[in-house]
């Protein structure tokens, strides 16, 4: 008896030094973020970082830290992305949880797992030379790599994240409201839409998010097709620049210590606040259907 | 034999290899309570879950004989199993309503029946939740989630949903398992008050209640159906040793 309560104060002590870690360490890269990029505002206002249509910290003369571009770079080809794969994402889901059965479901599940997985160097590799001399072709335009070669490329990284995210979550609606459906003389589909889905909601909402937070903090594949030009994109075929792209190709360019430098971190913070944005009206959206109960 | 509203004809099940129901042959009459007796695992509900097709949904099954309702085969070609489970309600062993309010748990079948307008499908509401004995205790409450309710009232809730649709035929899988004393009598008596207007069927391994709410009763051990007939020559004068085995608590 004696020895099974130390055993349980160790076991909750290290659950709770690990809690503490996590947090301290998470807590120490957003002070480093802030501290460094504050510092951006002693060599530009904030104002204009923040409300800035031209990003061009290399220009002679006056450089440039306009935040705008990047963030409508980010959040169009997000957009984009979460407009094909949350349908999508979610229609697959419901069909690997509701129609496939024994095996078949074991391997389809498997191979989805697999390809959220896949590194995006890939896949970046494969808009690069598939995708993009596509979109050049089929719209007439000069250049395939633009916002929406990186809109679809996006979307194709989050929706297996979406897909096997809504699939566990569809999974755990208990087998009984499916048999009350059925039995009620309901189709597959209508209980898979009418019962299954919104009994489902909060953990497809997750999957959702998920596959948000995957489009928004993708650098790499995007980096690749996006073209890259740091302006404001008017048309679907215009490049553009994200906000994790910009962090990734100019930290290497720029000098430690000038303003360019801790823009950068600028930069990382508002990705951060974006972060924490999702998860604060995902968990809020999540809580608020959890206490009302009218369809 | 008395007229029949559903008959079975050797009626075998399987579940991959194992051999469920066998040669199963009995007609149950119309507007009266039908009660399945037997030892828990000899098929109760196979045999149930068998008249709306419910198996169906079980990888491996395979069936063969016949049920007839109304003399339609309800294996026929022809025969549309979404029809089938219209007509043929089912009551579960454990209330499961649906993770929404009263109301949209008994609106949902006759919305997607499409039987009506907004108007009348509150009007079935109402009616279902009536014939349940259930309207009076939530008719203030309607918005609210099902889950609220307790497990008794949860269990006529699923029977109103089941009533909703209007079937001919409710069936029941010991729809008072889960139920303390004084729910099961309420379920009880509703259970006698439905085969006015239905054909029911209750499964219970409990003979009291078979004997308390059936007018026929069919015991069925391990796959086979030993006797049939009314309920109270089965529990008086049984026929078959092992029925009187069962009623007398040999095993079961
Ligand atoms: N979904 C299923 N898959 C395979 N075998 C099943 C399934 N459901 C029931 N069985 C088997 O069928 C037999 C009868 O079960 P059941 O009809 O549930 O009995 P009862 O309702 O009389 O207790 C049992 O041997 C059980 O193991
Ligand atoms: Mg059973």
């Amino acid at each position: 008896m004696r020895l099974r309560k130390v055993a349980d104060r160790a076991v909750r002590g290290v659950f709770l030094a690990n809690a503490i870690l996590s947090a301290v360490v998470l807590l120490g890269i957003l002070a480093f973020l802030l501290f460094y990029g504050v510092r951006t505002f002693s060599g530009t206002p904030l104002l204009k970082f923040l409300f800035g249509t031209v990003w061009n910290p290399d220009a002679y003369g006056e450089p440039s830290y306009g935040l705008l571009p990047l963030l409508l770079g980010s959040f169009a080809s997000t957009a984009i992305a979460l407009l094909i794969a949350i349908p999508l994402g979610i229609a697959s889901a419901v069909f690997i949880s509701e129609r496939l059965k024994g095996w078949v479901r074991v391997t389809v599940k498997t191979l989805v797992e697999l390809f959220a997985g896949f590194p995006s160097v890939v896949i970046g590799f494969f808009g690069l030379v598939v995708l993009a001399p596509l979109i050049a072709r089929i719209f007439n335009v000069p250049s395939g790599l633009n916002l929406l070669n990186a809109g679809l490329l996006l979307g194709l990284m989050s929706l297996p994240t979406i897909i096997s995210v809504a699939d566990d979550a569809l999974r755990v609606v208990p087998h009984s409201y499916r048999e009350a459906a059925y039995a009620l003389g309901a189709t597959p589909w209508t209980t898979a839409t009418r019962i299954v889905l919104p009994a489902a909601r909060s953990g497809i909402l997750a999957a959702v998010m998920l596959g948000f937070g995957r489009a928004v903090g993708e650098t790499m594949a995007v980096l690749m097709v996006a073209g890259n030009a740091a302006l404001m994109p008017k048309s679907l075929f215009d490049p553009i620049r994200t906000i994790t792209s910009t962090i990734a190709i100019e930290l290497g360019e720029s000098a430690f210590g000038d303003t360019h430098f801790y823009s950068l971190f600028a930069l990382g913070f508002v990705l951060f606040l974006l972060a924490l944005a999702t998860n604060l009206i995902a968990e809020s959206l999540i809580k608020r259907e959890k206490r009302s109960f009218t369809l | 034999m008395p007229e029949s509203k559903i008959t079975v004809e050797k009626l075998n099940l399987w579940f991959g290899e194992n051999h469920v129901l066998k040669d199963v042959s009995f007609s149950i009459p119309p507007n009266a309570v039908t009660a399945i007796m037997g030892p828990s695992g000899c098929g109760k509900s196979t045999l149930l879950r068998t008249v709306n097709r419910m198996n169906d949904l079980i990888l491996g099954t395979r069936v063969t004989g016949d049920i007839r309702i109304d003399g339609q085969s309800i294996f026929a070609d022809t025969t549309d199993v979404i029809d089938l489970r219209k007509r043929v309600g089912m009551v579960f062993q454990k209330p499961n309503p649906f993770p929404k309010s009263i109301l949209e748990n008994v609106a949902f079948g006759p919305r997607i029946h499409r039987m009506g307008n907004h108007a009348d499908i509150q009007q079935r509401v109402e009616q279902a939740l009536r014939h349940a004995n259930l309207w009076d205790e939530v008719k203030d409450r309607l918005h609210d989630n099902a889950f609220s309710l307790s497990g008794g009232q949860q269990q006529r809730l699923c029977t109103a949903r089941c009533l909703s649709v209007e079937p001919e035929i409710v069936l029941l899988d010991e729809p008072a398992s889960a139920l303390d004393p004084h729910s099961t009598a309420r379920l009880e008596e509703l259970i006698r008050q439905l085969k006015q207007d239905y054909t029911v069927v209750i499964v219970t391994h409990n003979m009291q209640q078979a004997a308390r709410v059936s007018d026929w009763c069919a015991f069925l051990m391990l796959g086979e159906l030993v006797e049939f007939g009314r309920t109270e020559n089965i529990f008086t004068k049984p026929k078959d040793r092992r029925t009187e085995d069962f009623l007398t608590g040999k095993f079961g």
